[in-house]
């Protein structure tokens, strides 16, 4: 379909060393750099917000803490949000990378399997008739609605024998039918409407460590699943004859994918709302740089998806300072241009 | 014709029934889809029949001979009154936004190649609920200030995503990623305004974004029928072009299809057909996403379906707003609260059909 994507390393490999070492290399060292990239972040994520707090207090706060007023600041708010950032970050990074292989389409992230549909339908549900009004109510409704939809649209989608176009079209009717129920119910009740504004954009600044507890198991298992994908949803993407001629589990795979992303992308719009951006972009903006073996674009995922949401968190505790933006408002105004321009200027590696 | 293999009969089943074709004596010949005609003249004779059921809804319930005898001007004084007036000029409204968003959805999915490629995912209808979202909130305008923010809103957008995706042409993936691109940051935005605004004002906003025909008259439907009767069968004769763009740009050049010149004219076409759409109903959810592909399952035809796709939307809209009515009273619930309900569950339940048939 795209012509224009030959792999470019080869030609500027050196002719004694194999080019893929060196290209592994090179992605070694990439993957480094992002994992000190992600350090810088995190540091900047404890020290700047309404109270600066200096670099070498962000050390004692975390170490060494004596109860002053930064080492509270650090641990009761700094800490549990940035915490929750880097959770949530490769999350949903990750559950978008998944998403994007097991559908084979570049428009997929988790809301097109309906998963933030039917979160956003549960979490509605629940402000409107059950009066739930504290986003730690919010967690387990806005989960199982999440799951129950992803369970819909699997079976749906043909189950065993799902192919990705039939997948993605399920996903959309589901989000279409559900939000229509949003939709309503923020029509007929106005105070739901009033809570769900808030919650849609996405936002961090609610974290506390009782959140981080209650998505921490989740996202863990859906990471280490999500990773240990990368080479059956590899094989998948040579489309499935090949993909079942070279061994791979077609059934298996996509249901493990699919439960991978409900865990990652279920705990975290649980936890702060639906964000998008994060899940959609980033592993495109990893394609362009590494190509398109998963077994490097889940890693780089995992990294650079928290690098760009607790930087956009970052800034936006800074631009209208002491008020904050919200974070899914910043990923998305920041991280869209960058996209594009990437997009526009990278040969780009196609699913 | 026999089957390729045992383990998939159902793929090839479709080929052994080929399309008809009407030769004149002349030497000229046309291909007929018999079955994609039916389907068409079946989903627009459902399309009027549920303009006539709506016409005859409401308050002051009509009873569907005096609605057909009103249309016709053989109708009492207030009779005609209701008709004309008041709800002709809805279902009008409700019919051309349906076929608008139907057929530019068609182009959409068949130029991204995307069955995923509505105006929703490329960024128009978010652009255009942009302009209609400051002009709500930050300009406190009425309906008509709404209209015109929705309408410029959307071709901005269209113009910037087709802009930036330029490069040496118009690359269907290219135009995909930019367009989600952008129409992340347009829904940021959306999500800042709305937070931002006043709870009444959001309240209006949150109206205008579902998509409604409450309150329509003439005013409305003057520039959307000029729109549509210019744009629709401009598109239709595209049909052709578009469908053999489907078989990727190096085969329609060796056909001797301009693919580029198709691609911007269709492009055009299909996002003014949205704008003004939207600028008269506001962004009605998922029309343009389920029509076109309920309209290929029905007619179970190659190619881009227009024709279907655009009765096919005319026909999820006005059915969605009579149920909306019959359901919930009239004028209670914007009809975009039940496109999304009726094409989405409408859809899931084709596609299990599909799969019990053995179908895909």
């Amino acid at each position: 379909m795209l012509v224009d994507s030959p792999p470019r390393e080869s030609e500027a490999a050196a002719p004694d060393e194999p080019p893929s070492r060196r290209r592994t290399s090179a992605r070694a060292a990439g993957l480094l750099l992002s994992v000190a990239l992600l350090a810088v972040i995190v540091v900047a994520s404890i020290a700047v917000g309404a109270k600066q707090i200096p670099v070498g207090d962000v050390w004692h706060g975390l170490f060494d803490n004596t109860g002053t007023d930064n080492d509270v600041v650090i641990r009761d708010l700094r800490l549990p949000r940035t915490i929750l950032g880097l959770l949530v970050g490769a999350a949903l990074g990750l559950a978008g990378a998944v998403m994007q292989a097991l559908t084979r389409n570049p428009l997929a992230e988790p809301g097109v399997l309906g998963i933030n549909a039917g979160a956003a339908a549960a979490v509605v549900s629940a402000i409107s008739f059950l009066g739930i009004n504290s986003l730690t109510g919010y967690v387990w409704f806005s989960f199982i609605g999440a799951a129950a939809v992803m369970v819909v649209v699997y079976a749906l989608g043909g189950s065993r024998s799902a192919t990705p176009v039939r997948l993605a079209l399920a996903g959309s009717a589901a989000s279409a039918a559900l939000l229509g129920y949003v939709r309503a119910v923020e029509l007929f009740d106005t105070a739901a409407l009033d809570k769900m504004r808030f919650w849609t954009v996405g936002s961090l600044a609610a974290a506390n460590m009782n959140t981080v507890k209650q998505v921490l198991p989740f996202i863990a298992v859906g990471i280490v699943l999500a990773l240990l994908l990368a080479r059956p949803l590899n094989a998948m993407a040579l489309g499935d004859d090949s993909a079942r001629a070279l061994g791979a589990h077609l059934g298996r795979t996509r249901a493990l994918a699919m439960i991978a992303a409900t865990l990652l992308c279920g705990a975290a719009v649980a936890a702060c709302g639906p964000i998008v951006f994060v899940g959609l972009m980033v592993p495109h903006m990893v394609r362009a740089v590494t190509g398109p073996d998963l077994r490097w674009i889940l890693p780089y995922t995992a990294v650079l998806s928290p690098v760009l949401l607790l930087g956009a968190d970052v800034v936006g505790r800074v631009v209208t300072r002491p008020a904050e933006l919200q974070v899914g408002i910043v990923t998305a105004v920041i991280g869209g241009p960058v996209f594009i321009y990437l997009v526009r200027r990278r040969k780009l590696a196609q699913l | 014709m026999k089957t390729l293999t045992k383990a998939r009969p159902a793929a090839p089943a479709r080929s052994g029934k080929p399309a008809r074709a009407l030769r004149t004596a002349g030497g000229l010949s046309l291909r007929l889809d018999v079955r994609a005609l039916v389907v068409t003249a079946a989903l627009f004779l459902l399309a009027c029949t549920a303009g006539v059921l709506l016409i005859g809804s409401g308050d002051f319930d009509i009873a569907v001979a005096d609605v057909v005898k009103t249309l016709f001007g053989g109708g009492t004084t207030a009779q005609e009154f209701i008709v004309n007036e008041l709800r002709l000029p809805r279902v009008l409204v409700g019919l051309l936004v349906g076929a608008a968003l139907g057929i530019a959805g068609a182009v959409f999915q068949t130029v991204t190649r995307n069955p995923l490629g509505s105006p929703d995912m490329l960024g128009f209808s978010h652009g255009a609920t942009a302009g209609a979202l400051l002009a709500i909130v930050v300009l406190h305008g009425g309906p008509m200030e709404t209209a015109a923010g929705a309408l410029i809103g959307a071709v901005v957008t269209g113009v910037a995503v087709y802009t930036l995706a330029w490069k040496r042409g118009v690359h269907g993936y290219r135009l995909v990623l930019i367009g989600i691109g952008g129409s992340a940051v347009l829904v940021a935005v959306n999500g800042y305004l709305l937070t931002k605004a006043q709870i009444a004002d959001a309240a209006r906003a949150v109206l205008w974004m579902t998509g409604s025909l409450n309150g329509r008259d003439w005013a409305q439907v003057w520039p959307l029928l000029a729109v549509c009767a210019v744009l629709i069968p401009l598109t239709v004769g595209y049909g052709r072009q578009l469908r053999m763009l489907e078989m990727g740009d190096d085969t329609a050049y060796a056909l001797g299809i301009g693919a580029e010149r198709v691609r911007l004219v269709t492009l055009v076409a299909a996002t003014l057909l949205v704008a003004v759409a939207t600028a008269a109903a506001g962004p009605v959810a998922f029309v343009a996403l389920t029509a076109p592909q309920l309209a290929r399952r029905l007619t179970r035809a190659p190619g881009p379906n227009l024709l279907p796709s655009a009765c096919m939307g005319a026909v999820i809209l006005l059915v969605a707003d009579w149920s909306s009515q019959r359901l919930f009273g009239a004028d209670q619930l914007p009809v975009g609260v039940l496109t999304g309900m009726l094409g989405g569950v409408y859809l899931l339940w084709l596609l299990a059909a599909e799969r019990k048939a053995g179908r895909i």
